[in-house]
Protein backbone atom coordinates (compact mmCIF):
# COMPACT_ATOMS: atom_id res chain seq x y z
CA UNK A 1 0.00 0.00 0.00
CA UNK A 2 2.64 2.70 1.09
CA UNK A 3 4.71 1.42 -1.80
CA UNK A 4 2.09 1.54 -4.46
CA UNK A 5 0.01 4.14 -3.60
CA UNK A 6 1.35 6.55 -1.05
CA UNK A 7 4.93 7.15 -2.43
CA UNK A 8 4.24 7.29 -6.27
CA UNK A 9 1.29 9.80 -5.13
CA UNK A 10 3.58 12.15 -3.13
CA UNK A 11 6.29 11.64 -6.16
CA UNK A 12 3.72 12.99 -8.56
CA UNK A 13 2.24 15.44 -6.57
CA UNK A 14 5.66 16.80 -6.09
CA UNK A 15 6.45 16.04 -9.48
CA UNK A 16 3.16 18.57 -10.74
CA UNK A 17 4.18 21.22 -7.94
CA UNK A 18 7.87 21.56 -9.38
CA UNK A 19 5.75 22.09 -12.59
CA UNK A 20 3.86 24.74 -11.64
CA UNK A 21 6.57 26.46 -9.71
CA UNK A 22 7.23 27.52 -13.68
CA UNK A 23 4.76 29.69 -13.13
CA UNK A 24 5.56 31.40 -9.83
CA UNK A 25 3.16 34.52 -10.24
CA UNK A 26 0.42 32.58 -11.76
CA UNK A 27 0.71 30.06 -9.06
CA UNK A 28 0.58 32.55 -6.65
CA UNK A 29 -2.11 34.30 -8.50
CA UNK A 30 -4.77 31.50 -8.13
CA UNK A 31 -3.85 30.24 -4.78
CA UNK A 32 -5.05 33.97 -3.33
CA UNK A 33 -8.26 34.21 -5.98
CA UNK A 34 -8.99 30.49 -4.27
CA UNK A 35 -8.77 31.69 -0.88
CA UNK A 36 -10.46 34.33 -1.69
CA UNK A 37 -13.77 32.39 -2.99
CA UNK A 38 -14.27 30.68 0.06
CA UNK A 39 -13.34 33.45 2.22
CA UNK A 40 -16.35 35.14 0.63
CA UNK A 41 -18.35 31.83 1.17
CA UNK A 42 -16.99 32.30 4.51
CA UNK A 43 -17.91 36.40 4.57
CA UNK A 44 -21.62 35.66 3.79
CA UNK A 45 -21.75 33.25 6.95
CA UNK A 46 -21.33 36.41 8.94
CA UNK A 47 -23.61 38.09 7.22
CA UNK A 48 -26.57 36.25 7.46
CA UNK A 49 -26.01 36.00 11.37
CA UNK A 50 -25.82 39.86 11.00
CA UNK A 51 -29.68 39.37 10.75
CA UNK A 52 -30.49 36.71 12.84
CA UNK A 53 -29.39 35.69 16.05
CA UNK A 54 -29.98 31.74 15.41
CA UNK A 55 -30.50 29.57 12.48
CA UNK A 56 -32.42 26.64 13.11
CA UNK A 57 -31.35 27.04 16.97
CA UNK A 58 -27.72 27.11 15.91
CA UNK A 59 -25.89 29.77 16.73
CA UNK A 60 -22.82 31.63 14.72
CA UNK A 61 -20.47 29.42 16.88
CA UNK A 62 -22.09 26.46 15.94
CA UNK A 63 -22.68 27.21 12.88
CA UNK A 64 -19.10 28.01 12.54
CA UNK A 65 -18.23 24.59 13.92
CA UNK A 66 -20.20 23.17 10.76
CA UNK A 67 -18.80 25.09 8.46
CA UNK A 68 -15.48 24.55 9.34
CA UNK A 69 -15.75 20.97 9.90
CA UNK A 70 -17.25 21.25 6.16
CA UNK A 71 -14.50 23.25 4.46
CA UNK A 72 -11.88 21.24 6.21
CA UNK A 73 -13.48 18.26 4.85
CA UNK A 74 -14.23 18.63 0.83
CA UNK A 75 -10.84 21.40 0.86
CA UNK A 76 -8.67 18.19 1.74
CA UNK A 77 -10.74 16.08 -0.78
CA UNK A 78 -10.70 18.50 -3.17
CA UNK A 79 -6.54 18.46 -2.41
CA UNK A 80 -6.30 14.93 -3.13
CA UNK A 81 -8.58 13.70 -4.99
CA UNK A 82 -10.18 16.44 -6.95
CA UNK A 83 -8.18 15.94 -10.32
CA UNK A 84 -10.36 12.73 -10.35
CA UNK A 85 -13.09 15.22 -11.87
CA UNK A 86 -10.77 15.42 -14.86
CA UNK A 87 -11.30 11.88 -15.78
CA UNK A 88 -13.49 12.28 -18.70
CA UNK A 89 -11.15 14.44 -20.40
CA UNK A 90 -8.13 12.46 -20.01
CA UNK A 91 -10.13 9.41 -21.50
CA UNK A 92 -11.41 11.77 -24.73
CA UNK A 93 -7.56 12.78 -25.18
CA UNK A 94 -6.22 9.35 -24.49
CA UNK A 95 -4.11 10.14 -21.39
CA UNK A 96 -5.79 7.24 -19.72
CA UNK A 97 -3.85 5.28 -22.13
CA UNK A 98 -1.17 5.82 -20.77
CA UNK A 99 -2.09 5.65 -17.02
CA UNK A 100 -3.18 2.10 -17.76
CA UNK A 101 0.55 1.06 -18.95
CA UNK A 102 2.60 2.33 -16.33
CA UNK A 103 3.00 0.02 -12.81
CA UNK A 104 0.91 2.51 -10.34
CA UNK A 105 -2.25 2.27 -10.01
CA UNK A 106 -4.21 4.56 -12.34
CA UNK A 107 -6.40 6.05 -9.87
CA UNK A 108 -3.14 7.82 -8.41
CA UNK A 109 -1.84 8.90 -11.43
CA UNK A 110 -5.50 10.38 -12.01
CA UNK A 111 -6.15 12.37 -8.37
CA UNK A 112 -2.20 13.57 -8.91
CA UNK A 113 -2.72 15.01 -12.86
CA UNK A 114 -2.35 18.42 -12.16
CA UNK A 115 -1.98 18.58 -8.55
CA UNK A 116 -2.10 21.94 -7.65
CA UNK A 117 -0.81 23.45 -3.86
CA UNK A 118 -3.06 26.71 -4.69
CA UNK A 119 -5.76 24.34 -3.73
CA UNK A 120 -4.31 24.91 -0.18
CA UNK A 121 -5.68 28.32 -0.23
CA UNK A 122 -9.36 26.83 -0.09
CA UNK A 123 -8.34 25.14 2.76
CA UNK A 124 -7.20 27.73 5.05
CA UNK A 125 -10.98 29.62 5.55
CA UNK A 126 -12.43 25.84 6.80
CA UNK A 127 -9.34 25.53 8.82
CA UNK A 128 -9.49 28.87 10.48
CA UNK A 129 -13.30 28.98 11.33
CA UNK A 130 -13.04 24.93 12.35
CA UNK A 131 -10.10 26.04 15.42
CA UNK A 132 -11.62 29.44 15.83
CA UNK A 133 -15.33 27.34 16.31
CA UNK A 134 -13.61 24.35 18.68
CA UNK A 135 -11.74 27.28 20.75
CA UNK A 136 -14.89 29.27 21.67
CA UNK A 137 -17.72 27.18 22.11
CA UNK A 138 -18.36 25.79 25.29
CA UNK A 139 -17.95 22.08 24.68
CA UNK A 140 -17.67 19.47 27.47
CA UNK A 141 -13.97 18.20 26.51
CA UNK A 142 -13.31 14.93 27.90
CA UNK A 143 -10.96 12.84 26.00
CA UNK A 144 -12.89 10.47 24.20
CA UNK A 145 -14.43 14.03 22.23
CA UNK A 146 -10.75 15.62 22.00
CA UNK A 147 -9.53 12.12 20.56
CA UNK A 148 -12.71 12.25 18.20
CA UNK A 149 -12.01 15.71 16.54
CA UNK A 150 -9.14 14.55 14.23
CA UNK A 151 -11.05 11.52 13.41
CA UNK A 152 -14.09 13.00 12.36
CA UNK A 153 -12.23 15.27 10.29
CA UNK A 154 -10.36 12.61 8.34
CA UNK A 155 -13.74 10.59 8.15
CA UNK A 156 -15.04 13.77 6.63
CA UNK A 157 -12.55 14.06 3.87
CA UNK A 158 -12.76 10.22 3.88
CA UNK A 159 -16.58 10.81 2.59
CA UNK A 160 -16.14 13.48 -0.24
CA UNK A 161 -12.90 11.87 -1.77
CA UNK A 162 -14.87 8.86 -1.89
CA UNK A 163 -17.79 10.94 -3.23
CA UNK A 164 -15.50 12.75 -5.75
CA UNK A 165 -14.34 9.21 -7.11
CA UNK A 166 -17.93 7.57 -7.55
CA UNK A 167 -18.35 10.85 -9.46
CA UNK A 168 -15.61 10.42 -11.20
CA UNK A 169 -16.77 6.96 -12.05
CA UNK A 170 -19.48 7.99 -14.04
CA UNK A 171 -17.42 9.79 -16.74
CA UNK A 172 -16.50 5.76 -17.65
CA UNK A 173 -20.42 5.31 -18.23
CA UNK A 174 -21.74 8.68 -19.71
CA UNK A 175 -19.25 10.93 -21.85
CA UNK A 176 -20.30 14.28 -20.09
CA UNK A 177 -21.14 13.52 -16.45
CA UNK A 178 -18.68 16.03 -15.32
CA UNK A 179 -21.36 18.27 -14.50
CA UNK A 180 -23.10 15.70 -12.79
CA UNK A 181 -20.55 14.98 -10.88
CA UNK A 182 -19.77 18.66 -9.29
CA UNK A 183 -23.56 18.40 -8.38
CA UNK A 184 -22.82 16.24 -5.82
CA UNK A 185 -19.55 17.12 -4.64
CA UNK A 186 -19.42 21.37 -5.07
CA UNK A 187 -23.60 20.97 -4.92
CA UNK A 188 -22.80 18.71 -1.53
CA UNK A 189 -20.28 21.32 0.11
CA UNK A 190 -22.94 24.52 -0.77
CA UNK A 191 -25.32 22.19 1.02
CA UNK A 192 -23.28 21.03 4.12
CA UNK A 193 -21.89 24.37 4.51
CA UNK A 194 -25.52 25.14 6.86
CA UNK A 195 -26.68 23.32 10.04
CA UNK A 196 -28.70 21.04 7.69
CA UNK A 197 -32.04 21.66 10.08
CA UNK A 198 -32.95 24.39 7.57
CA UNK A 199 -33.28 22.34 5.15
CA UNK A 200 -36.04 20.34 6.01
CA UNK A 201 -36.77 16.56 6.80
CA UNK A 202 -37.10 15.14 2.94
CA UNK A 203 -33.64 16.77 2.38
CA UNK A 204 -31.50 15.58 5.22
CA UNK A 205 -32.74 11.92 5.02
CA UNK A 206 -32.02 12.41 1.62
CA UNK A 207 -28.29 13.41 2.54
CA UNK A 208 -27.94 10.87 5.40
CA UNK A 209 -29.16 8.09 3.57
CA UNK A 210 -29.06 8.18 -0.27
CA UNK A 211 -25.57 10.38 -0.70
CA UNK A 212 -24.88 10.64 2.52
CA UNK A 213 -23.24 14.09 3.47
CA UNK A 214 -24.61 14.70 6.70
CA UNK A 215 -21.85 12.58 7.99
CA UNK A 216 -19.44 15.10 7.03
CA UNK A 217 -20.40 17.84 9.21
CA UNK A 218 -24.32 18.14 10.68
CA UNK A 219 -23.79 14.63 12.81
CA UNK A 220 -19.90 15.40 13.85
CA UNK A 221 -21.41 19.09 14.99
CA UNK A 222 -24.71 17.55 16.95
CA UNK A 223 -21.95 15.11 18.71
CA UNK A 224 -19.11 17.84 19.57
CA UNK A 225 -22.21 20.05 20.59
CA UNK A 226 -23.87 17.24 22.29
CA UNK A 227 -26.85 18.17 20.96
CA UNK A 228 -30.21 16.47 20.56
CA UNK A 229 -30.98 15.98 16.50
CA UNK A 230 -33.52 18.47 15.83
CA UNK A 231 -35.06 16.46 13.08
CA UNK A 232 -35.54 13.66 15.58
CA UNK A 233 -33.36 11.19 13.67
CA UNK A 234 -32.10 8.41 15.42
CA UNK A 235 -29.51 9.60 17.89
CA UNK A 236 -26.97 6.34 17.23
CA UNK A 237 -25.95 8.52 13.90
CA UNK A 238 -23.95 10.81 15.26
CA UNK A 239 -21.27 8.25 16.00
CA UNK A 240 -21.41 6.55 12.47
CA UNK A 241 -19.19 8.95 10.46
CA UNK A 242 -16.08 6.65 10.94
CA UNK A 243 -17.97 3.78 10.06
CA UNK A 244 -20.07 5.88 6.98
CA UNK A 245 -16.35 6.64 5.41
CA UNK A 246 -15.16 3.14 5.41
CA UNK A 247 -18.40 1.76 3.79
CA UNK A 248 -18.22 4.07 1.24
CA UNK A 249 -14.54 4.19 0.42
CA UNK A 250 -15.40 0.45 -0.52
CA UNK A 251 -18.39 1.46 -2.43
CA UNK A 252 -15.87 3.81 -4.06
CA UNK A 253 -13.25 1.43 -4.54
CA UNK A 254 -15.77 -1.19 -5.68
CA UNK A 255 -17.12 1.53 -8.61
CA UNK A 256 -13.87 2.65 -9.65
CA UNK A 257 -12.62 -1.33 -10.40
CA UNK A 258 -16.11 -1.90 -12.33
CA UNK A 259 -15.61 1.46 -14.43
CA UNK A 260 -12.36 0.18 -14.96
CA UNK A 261 -13.81 -3.17 -16.24
CA UNK A 262 -16.05 -0.83 -18.69
CA UNK A 263 -13.44 1.14 -19.96
CA UNK A 264 -13.58 1.03 -23.78
CA UNK A 265 -10.68 3.85 -24.40
CA UNK A 266 -10.84 6.02 -27.25
CA UNK A 267 -10.89 5.15 -31.08
CA UNK A 268 -7.14 5.14 -32.43
CA UNK B 1 11.34 -24.46 -27.88
CA UNK B 2 11.37 -21.09 -26.02
CA UNK B 3 8.42 -19.35 -24.44
CA UNK B 4 6.61 -17.12 -26.41
CA UNK B 5 6.50 -14.19 -24.69
CA UNK B 6 3.61 -13.09 -26.89
CA UNK B 7 0.55 -15.41 -27.32
CA UNK B 8 -2.92 -14.66 -28.69
CA UNK B 9 -5.87 -17.23 -29.28
CA UNK B 10 -8.95 -16.51 -31.03
CA UNK B 11 -8.96 -13.33 -29.15
CA UNK B 12 -12.12 -10.77 -29.81
CA UNK B 13 -13.48 -7.96 -28.11
CA UNK B 14 -17.07 -6.46 -29.32
CA UNK B 15 -17.95 -3.04 -28.26
CA UNK B 16 -21.70 -1.61 -27.70
CA UNK B 17 -23.17 1.28 -29.75
CA UNK B 18 -25.99 2.89 -28.96
CA UNK B 19 -27.39 4.69 -31.80
CA UNK B 20 -30.26 6.52 -33.40
CA UNK B 21 -32.38 9.25 -31.78
CA UNK B 22 -32.88 9.60 -27.56
CA UNK B 23 -36.23 8.18 -27.39
CA UNK B 24 -35.46 5.20 -30.00
CA UNK B 25 -32.05 4.19 -29.46
CA UNK B 26 -30.53 1.02 -30.75
CA UNK B 27 -27.60 -1.25 -29.18
CA UNK B 28 -25.64 -2.57 -31.47
CA UNK B 29 -22.30 -4.94 -31.07
CA UNK B 30 -19.74 -3.72 -33.54
CA UNK B 31 -16.60 -6.25 -33.18
CA UNK B 32 -13.49 -4.62 -33.65
CA UNK B 33 -11.34 -7.73 -33.29
CA UNK B 34 -13.38 -11.38 -34.37
CA UNK B 35 -10.63 -13.63 -34.48
CA UNK B 36 -6.82 -12.89 -33.97
CA UNK B 37 -4.37 -15.56 -33.18
CA UNK B 38 -0.37 -15.33 -32.88
CA UNK B 39 2.25 -15.68 -31.57
CA UNK B 40 5.61 -13.73 -30.59
CA UNK B 41 8.94 -15.69 -29.58
CA UNK B 42 11.52 -14.01 -27.48
CA UNK B 43 13.66 -11.58 -29.81
CA UNK B 44 11.25 -11.04 -32.74
CA UNK B 45 10.89 -7.18 -34.53
CA UNK B 46 7.18 -7.85 -35.71
CA UNK B 47 5.26 -5.23 -37.54
CA UNK B 48 1.41 -5.25 -36.51
CA UNK B 49 0.31 -3.91 -40.25
CA UNK B 50 -3.61 -2.84 -41.45
CA UNK B 51 -6.06 -0.01 -42.92
CA UNK B 52 -7.43 2.58 -40.29
CA UNK B 53 -10.02 0.45 -38.47
CA UNK B 54 -8.84 -2.99 -39.06
CA UNK B 55 -8.30 -3.47 -35.13
CA UNK B 56 -4.92 -2.73 -34.63
CA UNK B 57 -4.90 -0.27 -32.18
CA UNK B 58 -7.57 -2.57 -30.25
CA UNK B 59 -5.04 -5.57 -30.38
CA UNK B 60 -2.32 -3.48 -28.61
CA UNK B 61 -4.96 -2.07 -26.22
CA UNK B 62 -5.72 -5.96 -25.26
CA UNK B 63 -1.89 -7.16 -25.43
CA UNK B 64 -0.68 -4.14 -22.85
CA UNK B 65 -3.98 -4.84 -20.90
CA UNK B 66 -6.12 -1.30 -21.50
CA UNK B 67 -8.97 -3.23 -22.88
CA UNK B 68 -10.18 -6.61 -21.58
CA UNK B 69 -11.27 -9.01 -24.26
CA UNK B 70 -14.89 -9.99 -25.00
CA UNK B 71 -13.30 -13.71 -26.02
CA UNK B 72 -10.52 -15.43 -26.41
CA UNK B 73 -6.82 -16.08 -24.76
CA UNK B 74 -3.98 -13.50 -24.18
CA UNK B 75 -1.02 -13.79 -22.46
CA UNK B 76 1.88 -11.65 -22.71
CA UNK B 77 5.21 -12.22 -20.86
CA UNK B 78 3.13 -15.32 -19.46
CA UNK B 79 0.66 -12.82 -17.75
CA UNK B 80 -3.12 -12.30 -18.65
CA UNK B 81 -2.55 -8.36 -19.28
CA UNK B 82 -6.13 -6.89 -17.93
CA UNK B 83 -5.97 -8.70 -14.87
CA UNK B 84 -2.42 -8.42 -14.29
CA UNK B 85 -1.92 -5.35 -15.96
CA UNK B 86 -0.27 -3.39 -12.98
CA UNK B 87 2.73 -6.35 -13.10
CA UNK B 88 2.70 -6.72 -16.76
CA UNK B 89 3.86 -3.06 -16.84
CA UNK B 90 6.83 -3.27 -15.23
CA UNK B 91 7.76 -5.92 -17.72
CA UNK B 92 6.97 -4.42 -20.83
CA UNK B 93 7.36 -0.93 -22.41
CA UNK B 94 4.78 0.97 -24.54
CA UNK B 95 5.05 4.29 -26.74
CA UNK B 96 2.21 6.17 -28.47
CA UNK B 97 3.58 7.82 -31.49
CA UNK B 98 0.64 10.27 -31.11
CA UNK B 99 0.25 10.81 -27.70
CA UNK B 100 3.31 11.64 -25.24
CA UNK B 101 3.63 9.89 -22.01
CA UNK B 102 6.42 12.47 -20.42
CA UNK B 103 5.36 15.82 -18.49
CA UNK B 104 4.40 18.59 -20.41
CA UNK B 105 5.89 20.91 -17.97
CA UNK B 106 9.18 18.99 -16.77
CA UNK B 107 12.27 19.24 -18.42
CA UNK B 108 12.99 15.88 -20.11
CA UNK B 109 15.52 14.75 -17.52
CA UNK B 110 12.97 15.49 -14.38
CA UNK B 111 10.22 13.60 -16.42
CA UNK B 112 12.99 10.22 -16.66
CA UNK B 113 13.78 10.30 -13.03
CA UNK B 114 9.94 10.45 -12.14
CA UNK B 115 9.53 7.62 -14.39
CA UNK B 116 12.38 5.96 -12.54
CA UNK B 117 10.02 6.36 -9.23
CA UNK B 118 6.97 4.74 -10.81
CA UNK B 119 9.17 2.03 -12.07
CA UNK B 120 10.82 1.77 -9.02
CA UNK B 121 14.09 1.10 -10.78
CA UNK B 122 17.39 1.21 -8.43
CA UNK B 123 19.22 5.03 -8.74
CA UNK B 124 22.55 3.47 -10.03
CA UNK B 125 20.94 0.94 -12.42
CA UNK B 126 18.73 4.37 -13.32
CA UNK B 127 21.68 6.02 -14.07
CA UNK B 128 23.75 3.75 -16.10
CA UNK B 129 20.69 3.46 -18.51
CA UNK B 130 20.28 6.84 -18.63
CA UNK B 131 23.79 7.66 -19.67
CA UNK B 132 23.62 4.56 -22.29
CA UNK B 133 20.31 5.69 -23.81
CA UNK B 134 21.52 9.33 -23.67
CA UNK B 135 24.78 8.36 -25.99
CA UNK B 136 22.35 6.07 -28.33
CA UNK B 137 19.53 8.75 -28.44
CA UNK B 138 21.53 11.74 -28.31
CA UNK B 139 19.46 13.01 -25.73
CA UNK B 140 21.95 15.35 -24.32
CA UNK B 141 21.60 18.55 -25.94
CA UNK B 142 18.03 18.69 -24.44
CA UNK B 143 17.85 17.06 -21.20
CA UNK B 144 16.82 19.94 -19.55
CA UNK B 145 14.72 21.24 -21.83
CA UNK B 146 11.25 21.18 -20.87
CA UNK B 147 9.28 18.93 -22.36
CA UNK B 148 6.34 21.38 -24.01
CA UNK B 149 9.62 22.74 -25.85
CA UNK B 150 10.74 19.47 -27.55
CA UNK B 151 10.30 19.25 -31.33
CA UNK B 152 8.13 16.00 -32.50
CA UNK B 153 11.57 14.40 -33.05
CA UNK B 154 13.20 14.68 -29.46
CA UNK B 155 10.03 14.05 -27.76
CA UNK B 156 9.85 10.76 -29.49
CA UNK B 157 13.57 10.01 -28.41
CA UNK B 158 12.39 10.97 -25.14
CA UNK B 159 9.14 8.49 -24.83
CA UNK B 160 11.47 5.80 -26.16
CA UNK B 161 13.88 6.59 -23.46
CA UNK B 162 11.17 6.89 -21.03
CA UNK B 163 9.71 3.17 -21.68
CA UNK B 164 13.11 1.73 -21.98
CA UNK B 165 14.70 2.80 -18.84
CA UNK B 166 13.29 -0.39 -16.59
CA UNK B 167 15.11 -2.48 -19.38
CA UNK B 168 11.30 -3.88 -20.33
CA UNK B 169 11.47 -7.29 -22.49
CA UNK B 170 8.86 -6.28 -24.81
CA UNK B 171 8.40 -2.99 -26.94
CA UNK B 172 5.25 -2.26 -28.06
CA UNK B 173 5.24 0.60 -30.37
CA UNK B 174 2.29 2.08 -31.83
CA UNK B 175 3.22 4.38 -34.34
CA UNK B 176 6.77 5.08 -33.40
CA UNK B 177 7.59 7.46 -36.47
CA UNK B 178 4.34 8.81 -37.29
CA UNK B 179 5.06 12.63 -38.20
CA UNK B 180 8.73 12.51 -37.79
CA UNK B 181 11.32 13.48 -40.85
CA UNK B 182 13.50 11.19 -42.74
CA UNK B 183 16.41 11.87 -40.31
CA UNK B 184 14.66 11.29 -37.23
CA UNK B 185 12.59 8.01 -38.64
CA UNK B 186 16.36 6.85 -39.50
CA UNK B 187 17.83 7.08 -36.51
CA UNK B 188 14.38 5.54 -34.15
CA UNK B 189 14.59 2.42 -36.55
CA UNK B 190 18.37 2.32 -36.63
CA UNK B 191 17.85 2.53 -32.52
CA UNK B 192 15.77 -0.05 -32.30
CA UNK B 193 17.57 -2.33 -34.33
CA UNK B 194 20.24 -1.82 -32.10
CA UNK B 195 18.33 -2.87 -29.39
CA UNK B 196 16.86 -5.87 -30.38
CA UNK B 197 19.96 -7.32 -31.83
CA UNK B 198 22.11 -6.20 -28.55
CA UNK B 199 19.66 -6.41 -25.97
CA UNK B 200 17.42 -9.26 -27.66
CA UNK B 201 14.58 -6.79 -26.29
CA UNK B 202 11.48 -7.96 -29.04
CA UNK B 203 9.86 -5.54 -30.32
CA UNK B 204 6.08 -5.30 -31.91
CA UNK B 205 5.50 -2.18 -34.04
CA UNK B 206 2.04 -0.76 -35.88
CA UNK B 207 3.08 1.50 -38.82
CA UNK B 208 1.55 2.79 -42.16
CA UNK B 209 5.33 3.49 -43.10
CA UNK B 210 7.15 1.24 -45.26
CA UNK B 211 10.43 2.14 -44.69
CA UNK B 212 9.87 1.09 -41.07
CA UNK B 213 8.52 -2.19 -42.21
CA UNK B 214 11.24 -3.02 -44.60
CA UNK B 215 13.73 -2.06 -42.32
CA UNK B 216 12.80 -3.48 -38.88
CA UNK B 217 10.27 -6.24 -39.51
CA UNK B 218 11.83 -9.70 -40.67
CA UNK B 219 8.03 -10.82 -39.51
CA UNK B 220 4.73 -9.26 -40.47
CA UNK B 221 1.16 -9.84 -39.15
CA UNK B 222 -1.46 -8.18 -41.54
CA UNK B 223 -4.92 -7.88 -39.59
CA UNK B 224 -7.81 -6.87 -41.76
CA UNK B 225 -11.78 -6.76 -40.67
CA UNK B 226 -10.73 -8.07 -37.12
CA UNK B 227 -8.80 -10.99 -38.44
CA UNK B 228 -4.99 -11.87 -39.19
CA UNK B 229 -5.22 -12.11 -43.01
CA UNK B 230 -1.22 -12.94 -43.16
CA UNK B 231 1.56 -14.05 -41.00
CA UNK B 232 5.13 -14.25 -42.41
CA UNK B 233 7.82 -12.58 -43.64
CA UNK B 234 7.50 -9.33 -46.20
CA UNK B 235 8.92 -11.36 -49.34
CA UNK B 236 6.19 -13.70 -48.31
CA UNK B 237 3.48 -11.17 -48.14
CA UNK B 238 4.18 -9.23 -51.81
CA UNK B 239 3.84 -13.19 -53.45
CA UNK B 240 0.33 -13.60 -52.07
CA UNK B 241 -0.76 -10.18 -53.44
CA UNK B 242 1.40 -9.73 -56.64
CA UNK B 243 1.22 -5.90 -57.18
CA UNK B 244 2.60 -4.81 -60.06
CA UNK B 245 5.88 -2.38 -60.22
CA UNK B 246 5.17 1.29 -62.16
CA UNK B 247 7.40 2.68 -64.34
CA UNK B 248 7.02 6.70 -64.57
CA UNK B 249 8.18 8.45 -68.01
CA UNK B 250 8.73 11.96 -68.46
CA UNK B 251 8.11 12.23 -71.73
CA UNK B 252 9.81 15.79 -73.42
CA UNK B 253 6.46 16.47 -74.41
CA UNK B 254 2.90 15.73 -73.61
CA UNK B 255 2.08 12.95 -76.09
CA UNK B 256 -0.91 10.38 -76.32
CA UNK B 257 -1.16 7.52 -73.83
CA UNK B 258 2.03 5.15 -74.48
CA UNK B 259 1.42 1.99 -75.69
CA UNK B 260 3.84 -0.90 -75.32
CA UNK B 261 3.38 -4.53 -74.79
CA UNK B 262 3.86 -5.97 -71.17
CA UNK B 263 2.46 -2.44 -69.77
CA UNK B 264 -0.92 -0.39 -69.56
CA UNK B 265 -0.65 3.34 -68.99
CA UNK B 266 -2.54 3.91 -65.79
CA UNK B 267 -2.46 7.77 -66.07
CA UNK B 268 -1.46 10.67 -68.11
CA UNK B 269 -0.41 14.06 -66.91
CA UNK B 270 1.13 16.47 -68.87
CA UNK B 271 4.30 15.12 -70.20
CA UNK B 272 4.13 12.19 -67.37
CA UNK B 273 2.44 9.42 -67.52
CA UNK B 274 2.46 5.93 -65.35
CA UNK B 275 2.90 2.66 -66.53
CA UNK B 276 1.83 -0.76 -64.50
CA UNK B 277 4.24 -3.34 -65.75
CA UNK B 278 3.32 -6.81 -66.20
CA UNK B 279 6.93 -8.40 -67.45
CA UNK B 280 10.24 -7.50 -66.69
CA UNK B 281 10.77 -3.31 -66.74
CA UNK B 282 14.08 -3.46 -69.14
CA UNK B 283 12.13 -4.77 -72.01
CA UNK B 284 9.06 -2.01 -71.59
CA UNK B 285 12.12 0.49 -71.26
CA UNK B 286 13.75 -0.14 -74.37
CA UNK B 287 10.55 -0.42 -76.07
CA UNK B 288 9.38 3.17 -74.72
CA UNK B 289 12.88 4.61 -75.44
CA UNK B 290 12.58 3.40 -79.55
CA UNK B 291 9.02 5.09 -79.72
CA UNK B 292 9.38 8.47 -77.99
CA UNK B 293 11.70 10.93 -76.51
CA UNK B 294 12.14 10.76 -73.03
CA UNK B 295 13.17 12.84 -70.50
CA UNK B 296 13.31 10.95 -67.20
CA UNK B 297 12.51 7.50 -65.81
CA UNK B 298 11.91 6.12 -62.88
CA UNK B 299 11.35 2.85 -61.69
CA UNK B 300 8.57 2.46 -58.41
CA UNK B 301 8.42 -0.81 -56.09
CA UNK B 302 4.99 -1.18 -54.22
CA UNK B 303 4.72 0.47 -51.59
CA UNK B 304 3.17 -1.69 -48.57
CA UNK B 305 0.36 -0.26 -48.59
CA UNK B 306 -0.63 -1.23 -51.79
CA UNK B 307 0.05 -4.84 -51.59
CA UNK B 308 -2.04 -4.55 -48.21
CA UNK B 309 -4.62 -3.50 -49.62
CA UNK B 310 -4.26 -5.99 -51.99
CA UNK B 311 -4.61 -8.33 -50.20
CA UNK B 312 -7.87 -7.25 -48.30
CA UNK B 313 -9.27 -6.77 -51.52
CA UNK B 314 -8.12 -10.70 -52.43
CA UNK B 315 -9.27 -11.18 -48.90
CA UNK B 316 -12.99 -10.35 -49.48
CA UNK B 317 -13.48 -10.85 -53.05
CA UNK B 318 -12.32 -14.86 -52.53
CA UNK B 319 -15.89 -15.96 -51.19
CA UNK B 320 -17.66 -14.80 -54.07
CA UNK B 321 -15.38 -15.29 -57.10
CA UNK B 322 -16.66 -16.76 -59.90
CA UNK B 323 -14.77 -20.76 -61.11
CA UNK B 324 -12.32 -19.73 -64.01
CA UNK B 325 -14.10 -20.67 -67.50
Amino acid sequence: MADTVVVPYFRLAWAWCRALAQYPVSLTLLTLAQLGTTTVELAALFFVFGHVDALAGFTLHEALLIYGLTGTAFCLADLLMGSTERLGEHVRKGGFDVMLVRPVSPLVQLATDGFSPRRLGKLVPGLVALVVALGVLEISWTPGRMAMVPVLVVSGAVICCSLWVIGACMQFFIAEARELSNAITYGGYALSEYPLAIYGRDIVRAVTFVVPLAFVSWQPALYLLGRPDPLGMWPWLRYASPVVAVLLCAVAALTWRVGLRHYRSTGS
Amino acid sequence: MTEPIIETANLGRDFVRTEGPLLRRRRRTVSAVQDVGFTVAPGEIVGYLGPNGAGKSTTMKMLTGILAPSRGRVRVCGLEPSRQRTRLAARIGVVFGQRTTLWWDLPLRDSLALTRHLYRVPADLHAARLAELTELLELEPFLTTPVRQLSLGQRMRGDLTAALLHAPELLVLDEPTIGLDVVSKSAIREFLLRLNTERGTTILLTTHDLGDVERLCRRVLVIDHGRTAFDGDLAGLRATAPTPRTLVVDLVQPEAPIVVPGARTVRVEGPRQWLELSTNPAAVVSEVARAHRIADLTLREPDIEEVVARLYRAGREEPTALPRP
